[in-house]
């Protein structure tokens, strides 16, 4: 019997690294030559990878949520073929033929990065071979150092020529021109274990950071909130949970709330609006495509529901499951992110009472939902406790007056405080 | 002055338009597109077209069409275990690379981009020639001259030049051969592939052009890709430009066998644009749920031309045996591929010195020894 490992391959063109999403067979389970077996998200895309191997999955090595590096086991299979005088060991098993062949030749086949070739160069047998080895360094020499090494020093104000050389074939590598900084004194380098750390700004990061940037700097934004008592819409929420109708769908305080925000946004369609600059324009919207602020292992997305004003309470609610479950998978289609008129974002998911939201671009308003919690409250002239929650509503005040943005906040947590409201203003 | 306009975005072209559907109302610009058997593989008449494959010639394009299918799942599932550098999938492309191929003579020239893994089948080719080169162990692996296929063309649209220029060697020979150059909507941005086709209409070369219009290059939709579709473009080169349902078999066979005659007549060359569908990814490199929905996905996998041909086989009274036995067969040839794909060897790097030039030349057999007495310095080699 040969325990045969899956190693991570570079699923795209020269990705080095990959994070498991889902683990879709389990240990002592069956499989056979290309059965889908785990999920991993690259920077690229998220792809189901099939094995390689047919027998019995021995373990699964990588536990969802890590990121790991291509070359690195994720599943060992127990292939049933008896293996001739190979040890039972995981890495001497590896090197049977012919996967061994495959996964050494791979740097050649796959992956340009750096580190791929630092672990695949193979060392001279003698110092002798003189074809593409550097020549003996002299004072008329230049340094030999990679175009980034250079960069680096100039940046660091540390002169090549001084250093002494530890990189292959005698050029001057990073880590020279770091250490020399650091010996300098003026700089303690990003390899230092104090100080700071360099992060591309990439993907959903860049996107986000672009969507504020423009939106913070576009759109005047006015914020105003409120505390309301909730008690009844959390009754009415219980009582939903109960109700045969809605036995297959999460019934959550979002969905009521954006429940009492399409019926706000007919009563003041200001607030669904966008601005055209060009054509100095404003376009009143008569349909609400709702969008949610979703915290998702990608960072933030905001999904769309299309038309979410012409549904029921239950279609609401089935749409908003599935586009929160896609939004979560990473599996969001453009579509499902683009096309919103009015967006909510719930921040009591964190804990937290209310904050100023920033417009998602092109819209104006959106409300940020704080935790609900118990909290004192006046009744009657009694202190009780009650259900409260803090509704802030930022809006663009070129489109929308101190008034309008008010009477909309205050149709929101009326109808929160009382669902029955709705039954008068619609 | 106003600080809005230093952040307003500039976007160029709309966000995420995708393409229109080619068989939804009429054509913006006018040209129909030929098919003879439709999706429910009902046959339909045609003015100018008509059906020229025997049902024995049917069953062997469905069987190449079908093996390469499986042959293609199996190249995807080798790139995902490390095994291949890259894998481009041409499911959903097989009927307009079969249905063009199969109207040439086998002596005439075919010019691949790098999905044409079919017609690679076709000319008879052990298809581990394409996985040597997914490998990325090498650059070509068969004779081109022997079996009339060139080498895949990674650079995007240069196989256009290539075609041509055979094409107008073709006819300074007096030969009656004709030359077919694949490529795709995405070529045909390239300044280079509109060169080609402006030359190939100048010299009347006979090449026929097959634009797979496979709706994405990569992952940008047709709508911005160009707004005068290749089919109607042709007319300004000065070459007839027929639309043809690249997932009718019966359809691309005949509208390219027109094409060839003409251009063995002296007429010159012809655009055929092909509308088809990539089902699966640009790449193994490329991931397509980013930029194009599942509806969208739906409707075209309800027009497969492996399903329609099937359908139509059937109707003619091709038995459930010879299915089962071609899904046997296929497995078999997978299996069989798989293995003498992990068997693969790396190939010597000096070979690139052996190929590259018909004579030798004194630099690069200088250059040869050199890399190969560093090679023989290596450990482990």
């Amino acid at each position: 019997m040969a325990l045969q490992h899956y190693r991570l391959p570079d699923v795209g063109e020269g990705l080095t690294e990959a994070t498991v999403m889902t683990w879709l067979v389990a240990e002592g389970d069956t499989v056979a030559v290309n059965d889908p077996v785990v999920e991993v998200e690259t920077a690229k895309s998220v792809v189901e990878l099939p094995c390689p191997y047919a027998g019995v999955v021995a373990a699964l090595l990588v536990e969802p949520g890590k990121t790991v590096e291509v070359g690195t086991a994720l599943i060992s299979v127990e292939d049933g073929v008896a293996a001739e005088s190979v040890p039972e060991d995981a890495p001497a098993a590896d090197e049977s033929a012919p996967h061994a062949e495959a996964s050494a030749s791979q740097a050649t086949l796959v992956g340009t990065g750096p580190r791929e070739l630092k672990q695949t160069r193979l060392p001279r047998k003698t110092a002798e071979n003189t074809l593409l080895v550097a020549p003996p360094r002299d004072a008329d020499t230049r340094t030999l150092a990679k175009p980034s090494v250079r960069k680096l020093a100039r940046d660091l104000g540390v002169d090549l020529a001084s250093l002494t050389p530890t990189g292959p074939d005698g050029t001057v590598s990073q880590d020279d021109v770091t250490a020399a900084a650091t010996q300098q004194g003026g700089w303690t380098g990003f390899l230092a274990e104090r100080g700071e750390t360099r992060i591309d700004v990439t993907g959903i990061r860049r996107a986000t950071a672009r969507a504020m940037v423009e939106s913070a700097f576009t759109a005047p934004h006015v914020t105003e909130w409120t505390d309301v008592d909730v008690t009844r819409t959390m009754e009415l929420l219980e009582r939903m949970k109960t109700m045969r109708m809605f036995r297959d769908v999460r019934i959550t305080p979002t969905v009521l709330i954006a429940r009492a925000v399409c019926v706000a946004l007919r009563r003041n369609p200001e607030l669904n609006s966008s601005w055209d600059e060009k054509n100095s324009q404003i376009v009143r919207k008569s349909y609400v495509n709702l969008g949610f602020a979703a915290d998702t292992p990608r960072g933030l997305v905001v999904p769309v529901v299309h038309d979410a004003d012409a549904m029921s309470t239950y279609d609401l609610a089935a749409a908003l499951n599935a586009l929160t479950h896609t939004a979560r998978e990473g599996k969001s289609t453009p579509a499902d992110l683009s096309g919103g008129t009015f967006t909510i974002t719930n921040i009591g998911v964190f804990g937290i009472d209310a904050g100023t939201p920033i417009l998602t671009p092109g819209q104006a308003g959106i409300l940020a939902v704080g935790q609900i919690t118990k909290r004192p409250w006046v009744v009657e002239d009694r202190v009780e406790p009650r259900w409260v929650t803090t509704l802030a509503l930022s809006f663009d005040h070129r489109m929308v007056d101190g008034a309008e943005g008010s009477a909309f906040l205050g149709d929101i947590a009326e109808i929160l405080r009382d669902p029955g409201s709705t039954l008068i203003m619609t | 002055m106003t600080a809005t306009n230093a952040w307003t975005p500039r976007i160029v072209g709309p966000a995420s338009e995708p393409p229109d559907d080619p068989f939804a109302g009429e054509p913006a610009d006018g040209i129909e597109t030929v098919q003879l058997l439709d999706p429910d593989a009902r046959p339909r008449r045609h003015h100018t077209y008509s059906p020229q494959l025997t049902v024995d010639e049917v069953r062997e394009a469905y069987r190449t069409m079908f093996l390469s299918r499986r042959l293609d799942t199996e190249g995807t599932n080798l790139q995902r275990q490390g095994q291949l550098a890259l894998w481009a999938p041409a499911k959903g492309q097989e009927a307009a690379q079969i249905g063009a191929i199969s109207a040439l003579r086998a002596t005439d020239m075919v010019y691949p981009s790098y999905r044409e893994l079919s017609m690679v089948m076709h000319r008879g080719l052990d298809p581990i020639g394409v996985f040597q080169i997914m490998r990325g162990i090498t650059h070509a692996t068969w004779d081109v001259e022997a079996h009339r296929m060139g080498v895949f063309a990674f650079v995007v649209g240069a196989q256009t030049l290539q075609a041509v220029g055979y094409g107008m060697g073709i006819t300074l020979d007096g030969s009656d051969e004709v030359v077919l150059a694949c490529l795709g909507d995405g070529a045909t941005s390239e300044g280079h592939v509109n060169e080609a086709l402006n030359f190939a209409a100048v010299y009347r070369a006979p090449v026929i052009f097959l634009v797979q219009n496979n709706q994405y290059a990569i992952s940008v939709p047709t709508a911005q890709q160009f707004r005068g579709a290749p089919a109607a473009r042709a007319a300004g080169f000065g070459m007839p430009g027929v639309r043809v349902d690249g997932n009718d078999l019966f359809a691309v066979h005949a509208v390219v066998a027109e094409a060839a005659a003409r251009a063995r007549a002296g007429e010159g060359p012809t655009l055929v644009e092909a509308m088809t569908y990539r089902i699966g990814a640009h790449t193994t490199a490329d991931d397509p749920t980013r930029y194009r929905t599942r509806a969208e996905e739906d409707l075209w996998v309800g027009r497969d031309p492996l399903v329609r041909t099937e359908r139509w086989l059937r109707e003619q009274g091709t038995t459930d045996d010879w299915f089962t036995g071609l899904a046997a067969e296929a497995d078999e040839v997978a299996t069989d591929l798989r293995a003498r794909v992990l068997a693969l060897e790396p190939q010597g790097i000096t070979d690139l010195y052996d190929f590259v030039l018909a004579e030798p030349s004194a630099a690069l057999a200088e250059e040869r020894e050199q890399v190969a007495a560093y090679i023989a310095g290596l450990e482990g080699r």
